[in-house]
C-alpha cells in the first residue's frame, strides 16, 4: 500500500503566509442558527398545542405622554403565527448564510428577538394587553443594579481580579444606603454610604487576593456569605428595634427630564426615571471611555492581560489593582442602593437575591466590555420584569416556569452561545513581585 | 552612556545568585555576558534594571550612583531592556504597548495615540524595522515583536541597551538581522550588554566578553577565542562541542508515517498532511521554528492531540487512535518539550515521578499496591547512572536545576524497553554539561538499533544528533535532507523556502 507523498510547496492546504491565521470559526457559526431555529420551533409548538383566539392589545403611549401614540390591536393567533414565519425567515437567512461560510450579522439575532418576543407576547396576552413602556421601563428600573454590579465586575476583572464579591457589595451597599439615608433624611447620602460600603467589600477583598495572594474565588464567595450573615445579624439586631429612625429612608422619586421625557415610547422608557438611572447612564459611558480611551484605561487594561510586562515599565501593579478594584467596589455598591432607595424605601434581609452572580454572568456574557455587559444586564433584567408583567396579566404560562426565565438566560449566556470570549490574561492571577 | 557595576551580591535565601560581580561597560561597545542557565546573568541585569534589589554593592551611570526602588527608575535613568519573555502585551496595538508607562495624554488623560504612531513611525523608520504601529501584537511574528521591544526601549531614550537571551526565539536569519540591528545601535553611540549563551553569536558581534560562572566573574575572553575555549571557561572544565557519533547501523523502516493531519482545539490545521519514515537505529531530526507543528507532531504521535488523522505505524503496528497508555505500552518513549508542564509533577519526589509512566503494574505496582522498596532501588540506581545531582530521591522535582530536572525525565524514559524515542526540545534550558550527557543518552540510543525523533528549534543541536534533518514549515515538510547540509540552506529551509537544487534524501 503507498501513498503519493504530498509535495511540500508552503502555499498549499489551509494556512495562507504571511497573514494572520484566522480559526476557522465552525463552532461560531453553527449555534445561531440552531438557537434561532430550536426558538422558533418551540414557539409554533406551543402556538399548535394551545392556541388562543381574541385580540391582544399592545399599548405604546402612557396617560401624560405629550404626544399620544394609538394603541396596537392585532388578532393574537394569527399575529403570533406571521412572527413564527418572520422568525424562519429569519433563521433561513442564518442557515443560509452558515453554508455560505459568510459572517451572521448582528440585526438577525435583533430582528429575530423583535419578532419572536412580538410573536410570544401576542399569544401569552391574548384578550389582554401590554404596556409596552412598562415592560420596557421596568426591564431598565430592574436591570440597574444588575448594570452596576456587572460594571463593578468588568473592571475589576479587567485589572485582572475576579470580583465574585459583587453579590456582597450590593447587599452591604443596601444595607448601608438605608441606615444612611434614614438617619441624614436624604437618599443623596445614602447612596454615597452605598459606594462607600462597596469599597470596603473591595478592600478587604483586594486585602486577601492582592496583598495575601488568596484564592480570588474563594475570597469572593466567602466575602458574600460573610456580608449575608453580617447584615442578616445587624437587621435583627439593630434595625428591626430601631426601624423608625434606622430603616426608614427616603427613596429616590422619579424624576422626569423634560424634552427627553416628552418622546413618544423611549421618553417614557429612558428618561422619566430615577436619578439613579441617569447616574447609571453616566458612570456606563464614563467607564467605557476611560478604559479605552485614557491612560487610566491603559494601565488598568496592561494590568489584567500581562501584569509583568506593566512592571517593567514603572507601572506598580498592585497598586493600580488596589484603586481599580475599590473603584469597581463603588461602583457595585451604589448598585445597591437600588434595592433600599429605589425598589422599597427600606432594608430588608437577602433582598439582593443573588443578583450579583446574575451581574457576574453578565460580565462573561458581554465579554468583559463595559457596553456589551451592560446590554446583557438590560437582557437579563427584561428576563425578570417579563416574569413579573406575564404573571400580572394572567398568562397561560406558569409562574414557575417565568420565575426560571432569567436564570435559564443566565445559563445558556455563560455556557458560552454567544461565541467565544476570551478574558483577560491575567484574570484571577495574583501579582508576585521578586 | 558608561555604566560600572561594583560588587554587586544578590543573594535568595541561601543561595548566592550573584557573587560580588563588578562590571564596566562603555558607550559604543557591544559588552557580551556568557554563561550557562542559571549561572546568574539574567539576576544580574534584574538588579540593574530595578527588578530585584541587591544585597550589596552599586549601580554607576556615567559616574553617579544609583538607587533604583523599581523598573521605573532604571527606565527614567536611561536604562533599555529587551527581555527574554517578551514584555509585550499581547493584544494591545504596537503603539499602545510602546507608549504604555510613559503615555502621552491630552485632556482628563485622554491618550494621544497619534502621538504614539508618530514615535514608533519615526524610530521604526530610523532603523529600517518595518513594524506598522496599527499592528497589533499577537498577530505579529517573533522577530517583529522582538523590535517592537527595542522601539519601546529606544523610545524612552535609552543610552543603554540590555539584550536578554534575545536570539532563543529567533530563525537564523532573524538572528543575523537582530546582530546588524545591534551593530547599528553601537554605531549610534548606544552601550549595549548582550547576554547569551550561544557562542557563535558571541563571537560575531562581541566587543568585549565577561564570562559568569555560578554566580561569579571568571573573567574576561578575547573575542578571537575559540568556541572551545568559552566553552571551558563558562563550564569551568574542557567541553566536548562535538556529539561523538559513529555512521549509523540503519535497520529497517521501522516508524512509518503517512499524511498526518492534526487540527487543534482552536480548529487550525497545524501538521498539514506529511508523511516521513525512520528506521531503526536512525535520529531524524526535526528542525523549524517554534510553532510550525512541531509540537503537535510529537503529541499525536504520543495520542495527545484529538482531531489527528493519517496513519503513524510503529513495527507494523497502527498508533492513531490509541490511547496514550495504549502508545506508552507498544514502547513509545517521549521526553516532552516543557518538562515543567508535561514532564514531571514538580510536587512529586525524584523516585515518584520515575514512574510515572509505569504505574499501572510491575515492576512498581503489584496488586494496586505501590512496591516501595523495588521503586527506591530503581530510583537510586537511576540516580546514579544518569549522574543527577540531588541530595537523594526524596529530593522534589521542583527543587533540582533544569539540567537535572531533564535527567529524571531522560532516565524515566529510556529506562524502558522501547521501540521508539521521541525527543523534543531535549535539552532546552540545560546547562552545557547536562546537554552532553543528554547527547550521549540519544546516540547511544540509536546505536541499540532504535528509531529516534528529535525535535529541536536549536540548530546547533538539530546537525549534532541528526543523521537525516526534516525541516517543518507552517505544518508541512520542506524537505528531508542529509545531516551536512549547510547551515545557510537550512535556515533558508527553516523560512518555508525550498532551494530548487535541494533533494530529498530516502531512507
Amino acid at each position: 500500500m503507498s501513498t503519493a507523498i504530498e509535495q511540500p510547496t508552503p502555499d498549499s492546504g489551509g494556512l495562507a503566509p504571511d497573514t494572520v491565521v484566522t480559526p476557522t470559526r465552525s463552532a461560531g457559526t453553527r449555534k445561531l442558527p440552531i438557537i434561532l431555529g430550536v426558538l422558533t420551533i418551540a414557539l409554533a409548538i406551543v402556538l399548535l398545542r394551545s392556541g388562543h383566539s381574541g385580540k391582544t392589545r399592545f399599548q405604546l403611549a402612557v396617560d401624560s405622554d405629550f404626544v399620544q401614540l394609538p394603541d396596537i390591536v392585532v388578532p393574537s393567533g394569527p399575529t403570533a403565527w406571521v412572527m413564527v414565519v418572520i422568525s424562519l425567515a429569519l433563521t433561513g437567512e442564518s442557515v443560509r448564510r452558515m453554508l455560505a461560510h459568510l459572517r451572521q450579522p448582528i440585526w438577525i439575532p435583533i430582528a429575530f428577538a423583535i419578532a419572536w418576543m412580538s410573536g410570544f407576547l401576542s399569544w401569552a396576552a391574548a384578550d389582554s394587553r401590554i404596556l409596552v413602556v412598562s415592560l420596557l421601563g421596568g426591564a431598565v428600573a430592574l436591570a440597574v443594579p444588575l448594570v452596576f454590579g456587572a460594571l463593578g465586575g468588568v473592571l475589576g476583572e479587567r485589572a485582572g481580579v475576579v470580583n465574585i464579591a459583587i453579590e456582597g457589595q450590593l447587599l452591604l451597599g443596601a444595607f448601608a444606603a438605608a441606615i444612611a439615608a434614614s438617619t441624614t433624611g436624604s437618599p443623596w447620602a445614602g447612596l454615597i454610604a452605598a459606594a462607600v460600603a462597596g469599597a470596603l467589600v473591595a478592600l478587604v477583598l483586594g486585602l486577601f487576593a492582592i496583598t495575601y495572594f488568596v484564592d480570588q474565588v474563594i475570597v469572593g464567595v466567602v466575602l458574600n456569605v460573610l456580608v449575608l450573615g453580617l447584615t442578616n445579624f445587624l437587621f435583627r439586631q439593630v434595625l428591626t428595634p430601631n426601624a423608625d429612625t434606622l430603616n426608614s429612608p427616603d427613596r429616590f422619586q422619579r424624576l422626569p427630564i423634560p424634552i427627553l421625557g416628552d418622546i413618544p415610547l423611549i421618553g417614557p422608557i429612558l428618561f422619566r426615571q430615577t436619578p439613579l438611572v441617569y447616574l447609571l447612564y453616566i458612570v456606563v459611558v464614563v467607564v467605557a471611555y476611560a478604559l479605552y480611551r485614557t491612560r487610566w484605561g491603559l494601565r488598568v487594561r496592561a494590568v489584567g492581560e500581562h501584569p509583568k510586562a506593566a512592571d517593567t515599565v514603572g507601572i506598580k501593579v498592585n497598586r493600580t489593582r488596589y484603586r481599580t478594584i475599590l473603584l469597581a467596589g463603588a461602583i457595585a455598591g451604589m448598585g445597591g442602593a437600588y434595592y433600599s432607595l429605589v425598589s422599597v424605601s427600606q432594608f430588608n434581609r437577602e433582598m439582593t437575591g443573588g443578583a450579583g452572580y446574575i451581574a457576574l454572568a453578565a460580565v462573561i456574557f458581554g465579554k468583559w466590555d463595559p457596553i456589551r455587559a451592560t446590554l446583557a444586564a438590560l437582557l437579563f433584567g427584561f428576563a425578570t420584569n417579563l416574569q413579573g408583567v406575564l404573571s400580572a396579566i394572567g398568562s397561560p404560562v406558569p409562574s414557575q416556569f417565568m420565575l426560571m426565565l432569567p436564570y435559564l438566560v443566565t445559563i445558556f449566556a455563560v455556557a458560552g452561545l454567544v461565541g467565544r470570549s476570551r478574558p483577560p490574561a491575567a484574570d484571577g492571577v495574583p501579582y508576585r513581585q521578586q | 552612556m558608561r555604566l560600572v557595576l561594583r560588587g554587586i551580591t544578590k543573594r535568595f535565601g541561601s543561595v548566592v545568585a550573584n557573587d560580588s560581580i563588578s562590571l564596566t561597560v562603555e558607550p559604543g561597545e557591544i559588552h557580551c555576558l556568557l554563561g550557562e542557565n542559571g549561572a546568574g546573568k539574567s539576576t544580574l541585569m534584574n538588579v540593574l534594571y530595578g527588578l530585584y534589589k541587591a544585597d550589596e554593592g552599586e549601580i554607576e551611570l556615567d559616574g553617579v550612583v544609583q538607587h533604583f526602588t523599581g523598573p521605573g527608575d532604571a527606565m527614567a535613568a536611561g536604562i533599555g531592556m529587551v527581555h527574554q519573555h517578551f514584555m509585550l502585551i499581547p493584544v494591545f496595538t504596537v503603539a499602545e504597548n510602546v507608549m504604555l508607562g510613559n503615555e502621552s495624554t491630552g485632556f482628563a488623560g485622554n491618550l494621544d495615540l497619534d502621538a504614539a504612531r508618530d514615535r514608533v513611525t519615526e524610530i521604526s523608520d530610523r532603523f529600517g524595522f518595518a513594524v506598522r504601529p496599527e499592528a497589533v501584537v499577537e498577530d505579529l511574528p517573533v522577530g517583529v515583536q522582538q523590535r517592537v521591544e527595542i522601539i519601546k526601549a529606544l523610545s524612552r531614550d535609552a543610552e543603554l541597551l540590555v539584550f536578554d537571551e534575545p536570539t532563543a526565539v529567533l530563525t537564523p536569519q532573524e538572528t543575523d538581522e537582530l546582530m546588524d540591528i545591534m551593530r547599528q545601535l553601537k554605531e549610534a553611540g548606544k552601550a549595549i550588554v548582550f547576554i547569551t549563551h550561544k557562542l557563535r553569536e558571541v563571537r560575531e558581534v562581541a566587543d568585549r566578553i565577561t564570562v559568569i560562572r555560578h554566580g561569579k566573574v571568571v573573567g574576561e575572553a578575547d573575542p578571537q577565542a575559540s568556541n572551545a575555549e568559552l566553552a571551558s571557561m563558562m563550564v569551568g572544565r574542557p567541553v566536548e562541542l562535538v556529539v561523538q557519533k559513529a555512521a549509523p547501523t540503519l535497520g529497517e523502516e521501522a516508524f512509518v508515517v503517512k499524511d498526518l493531519r492534526v487540527v487543534d482545539a482552536a480548529g487550525h490545521t497545524q501538521v498539514d498532511g506529511i508523511s516521513f519514515t525512520i528506521r531503526a537505529g536512525e535520529v531524524l531530526a526535526v528542525a523549524g521554528v517554534q510553532g510550525n507543528g512541531q509540537t503537535e507532531l510529537t503529541e499525536a504521535i504520543m495520542g495527545l492531540q484529538d482531531d489527528t488523522s493519517g496513519s503513524i505505524t510503529l513495527d507494523g503496528i497502527e498508533l492513531v487512535g490509541k490511547s496514550v497508555r495504549k502508545v506508552l505500552d507498544s514502547g513509545v518513549g517521549f521526553i516532552p518539550e516543557d518538562r515543567q508542564v508535561d514532564g514531571l509533577v514538580p510536587g512529586f519526589t525524584i523516585a515518584e515521578n520515575l514512574m510515572l509512566n509505569r504505574s499501572f503494574r510491575s515492576p512498581f505496582v503489584k496488586n494496586g499496591a505501590l512496591r516501595i522498596g523495588a521503586l527506591r532501588a530503581f530510583a537510586q540506581q537511576k540516580l546514579t547512572e544518569y549522574d543527577v545531582r540531588a541530595r537523594d530521591i526524596d529530593s522534589l522535582a521542583a527543587n533540582l536545576s533544569g539540567g537535572n530536572q531533564q535527567k529524571v525525565v531522560v532516565a524515566r524514559e529510556l529506562s524502558r524497553d522501547l521501540r521508539l524515542l521521541v525527543a523534543a526540545q531535549p535539552t532546552r534550558g540545560v546547562d552545557v554539561g547536562s546537554i552532553e550527557f543528554i547527547h550521549k543518552q540519544v546516540v547511544a540510543t540509536r546505536d541499540s538499533g532504535i528509531p529516534v525523533l528529535v525535535v529541536s528549534t536549536e540548530l546547533d543541536e538539530v546537525v549534532a544528533l541528526a543523521d537525516r534533518i526534516m525541516v517543518l514549515y507552517r505544518g508541512q515538510i520542506v524537505g528531508i535532507v542529509p545531516a551536512d547540509t549547510p547551515r545557510e540552506t537550512l535556515g533558508l529551509m527553516m523560512t518555508g523556502e525550498r532551494p530548487t537544487d535541494l533533494k530529498d534524501v530516502a531512507v
